[in-house]
């Protein structure tokens, strides 16, 4: 797909996190709004993947660390045909395959049961390690918040996956500045973020602009060349793109738009098609 | 009992898993730097190239272990139930548990008669808290034949599993010919009438011979072993109760929520007849050699002993 095509179809994935906070009247749009372009370039570009076989044993992984993001996951794995778009609109309901945070075996295409931070990491690790081990061709990519880095588990699955060259293992952190107590910086910075991946012994891809296609589409494509190490793109990206009240705005972290600020924000993502 | 045969069921997992090794190869063995106490450096010197440490570490260690899973794969994590239960207590319920995922929990060095290293390592909450998870299995098998049996088993069980062994040497008890293990399948080793004493891991042994002292002062003690606390063999402890209507449960583990509080929702539910629990009774370890703690503590063929005698009394 063409850098075009895969902005329209990001911005088609923003209305339908919208659409699947609006109607859950809770959840996280304002880091699945950032980690959009992200996860959407990883689904419809990057993953060796097939939607008509979710569970193919070689196909490439994707784990949501950030679980709490699930509205962009889900949001990408109905546009791409996982599963009905329809279905976004049961989010967090009762009975519903779409959990408040991905569950592997509740919803196709989820590759890990993800949500309390820090843990999608380690299972990411394991899963390249598996694939060293058994010798099989696919590779595994985790997306991670840069609030989520402060818990001490990403850095026991860190020096682990250094340790072991796990160069079939690519790490993105979505660096939007924000968590939930407020600037990363205010609450407990885990600042340098990439000479702190670098010390840990990962390849580090540094993207100015993560909401950008071209520049997403460069950094995955240095990753893919990158032998003897694990990559690490740390993604500067704005939490609640595309959404102008939601944009660089903690308050919207975890909070659903009410029926008016729904309007507003598909009408300005409407636009944007 | 000098000439009986002891060995640690940590021994036990070590060999069970070289066994396996040379069986399949559709597993690795992960560890946290405590191979050599673990045992799985038995597996380690083996097959090299099928071990992972990952270090001082626990949390990656149950995220690794299930990782690996994913791909249809089982892993086998091991370190001490202090660690692994304790530490990693969320890790397992999230990672491990909540998927379902094929990861079988090596946890080793539980409860008092880790000995000397004390209450920081004497883990005596690991049952309580590894059967609140939903779909865990958890195993505390009796004696090396019944470890190496559990290992088996569990490699072959599609679902997490937790087996907890100890560091003690302990005697062989299941050596019989007719000996057959099933994870949840509770094993009588003595019919009695009076009384029925339901243990595991350890106690098994100090129930076996404390049976034998009561007989000798007219008590007939029925002894079951229940090797799987979860799924709970229900079905051979209310029949058993129903019988001699008097019920001691013995562990080496907290009297809150081990075997003990599984023994006594399953007869309040079914069969509620006085329930007796011998475990550690709300306190921490200490250190000291094991078999004096074990004394100490009330663990041993005395204490389940004179806790019968006195619950009948």
């Amino acid at each position: 797909m063409s850098d075009d095509e895969l902005k329209r179809v990001a911005n088609e994935v923003r209305r339908g996190i919208v659409t699947a906070v609006h109607a859950a009247k809770s959840g996280h749009p304002g880091g699945s709004l950032g980690a959009a372009d992200i996860i959407t370039y990883l689904y419809f570009e990057e993953m060796d993947i097939d939607p008509a076989e979710p569970n193919r044993a070689d196909r490439d992984r994707f784990v949501l660390s950030k679980g709490h993001c699930a509205p962009a996951l889900y949001a990408v794995l109905a546009e791409r045909g996982y599963f009905p778009k329809e279905d976004l609109e049961t989010l967090r309901h009762i009975g519903s395959h779409l959990q408040g945070h991905p569950n592997m075996n509740d919803t196709p295409g989820v590759d890990m049961s993800t949500g309390s931070l820090g843990q999608g990491i380690s299972a990411a690790t394991g899963m390249a390690l598996a694939a060293k081990h058994w010798g099989d061709t696919y590779r595994t990519y985790c997306l991670l918040g840069d609030g989520e880095i402060e818990e001490g588990q990403v850095w026991e699955a860190a020096m682990f996956a250094g340790n072991h060259a796990l160069d079939n293992l690519c790490l993105i952190v979505d660096h939007n500045g924000l968590q939930i107590d407020g600037t990363i910086e205010e609450v407990n910075s885990a600042m340098p973020i990439a000479d702190k991946f670098r010390a840990f012994k990962f390849h580090v891809i540094e993207v100015a602009d993560g909401n950008d296609i071209a520049q997403i589409r460069a950094a995955f494509a240095e990753a893919r060349e990158t032998k003897g190490a694990p990559t690490c793109i740390v993604c500067e990206t704005v939490k609640g793109k595309g959404v102008s009240f939601m944009e660089n705005n903690v308050g919207w972290h975890g909070k659903a738009p009410n029926d008016e600020q729904f309007e507003q924000a598909m009408a300005e993502l409407a636009k944007e098609a | 009992m000098a000439d009986v045969k002891k060995i640690a069921t940590r021994a036990s997992y070590g060999e069970a898993l070289v066994e396996l090794g040379a069986e399949h190869d559709d597993f690795v063995v992960l560890d946290a730097d405590l191979a050599a106490a673990t045992q799985t450096g038995k597996f380690k010197a083996a097959y090299p190239e099928r071990f992972y440490d990952a270090g001082i570490a626990e949390q990656n260690l149950m995220g690794l272990a299930a990782g690996i899973a994913t791909t249809g794969r089982v892993a086998f994590a091991s370190t001490f139930a202090m660690f692994a239960a304790g530490r990693a207590f969320e890790q397992v319920r999230n990672s491990i548990g909540y998927p379902h995922l094929n990861v079988k929990i090596g946890a080793t060095h539980a409860g008092i008669s880790v000995g000397e290293d004390g209450a920081t390592h004497q883990c005596c909450e690991d049952i309580a808290l590894m059967r609140t998870i939903p779909g865990m299995t958890v195993i505390v098998p009796s004696d090396d034949v019944e470890a190496k049996a559990a290992v088996r088993a569990a490699y072959a069980f599609d679902g997490p599993v937790y087996m907890r062994f100890g560091r003690l040497a302990v005697p062989v008890i299941n050596d019989g010919d007719d000996y057959e293990f099933q994870i949840g399948r509770g094993i009588k080793l003595r019919e009695g009438k009076d009384v029925t004493i339901v243990a595991c891991g350890l106690m098994v042994q100090a129930a076996l011979e404390a049976a034998e002292a009561l007989a000798e002062a007219g008590i007939d003690a029925e002894v079951i072993n229940i090797h799987t606390i979860k799924p709970l063999d229900e079905d051979i402890i209310v029949e058993s109760a129903k019988k001699t209507g008097r019920v001691v449960t013995c562990e080496e583990h907290s009297v809150i929520g081990g075997l003990g509080d599984a023994v006594l929702a399953a007869l309040a539910e079914k069969c509620p007849v006085p329930v007796k629990k011998v475990g550690v009774n709300d306190v921490f370890g200490e250190s000291g050699p094991a078999v004096d703690l074990l004394h100490k503590y009330g663990l041993d063929t005395e204490g389940v002993q004179r806790a019968v005698e006195e619950f009948l009394a």
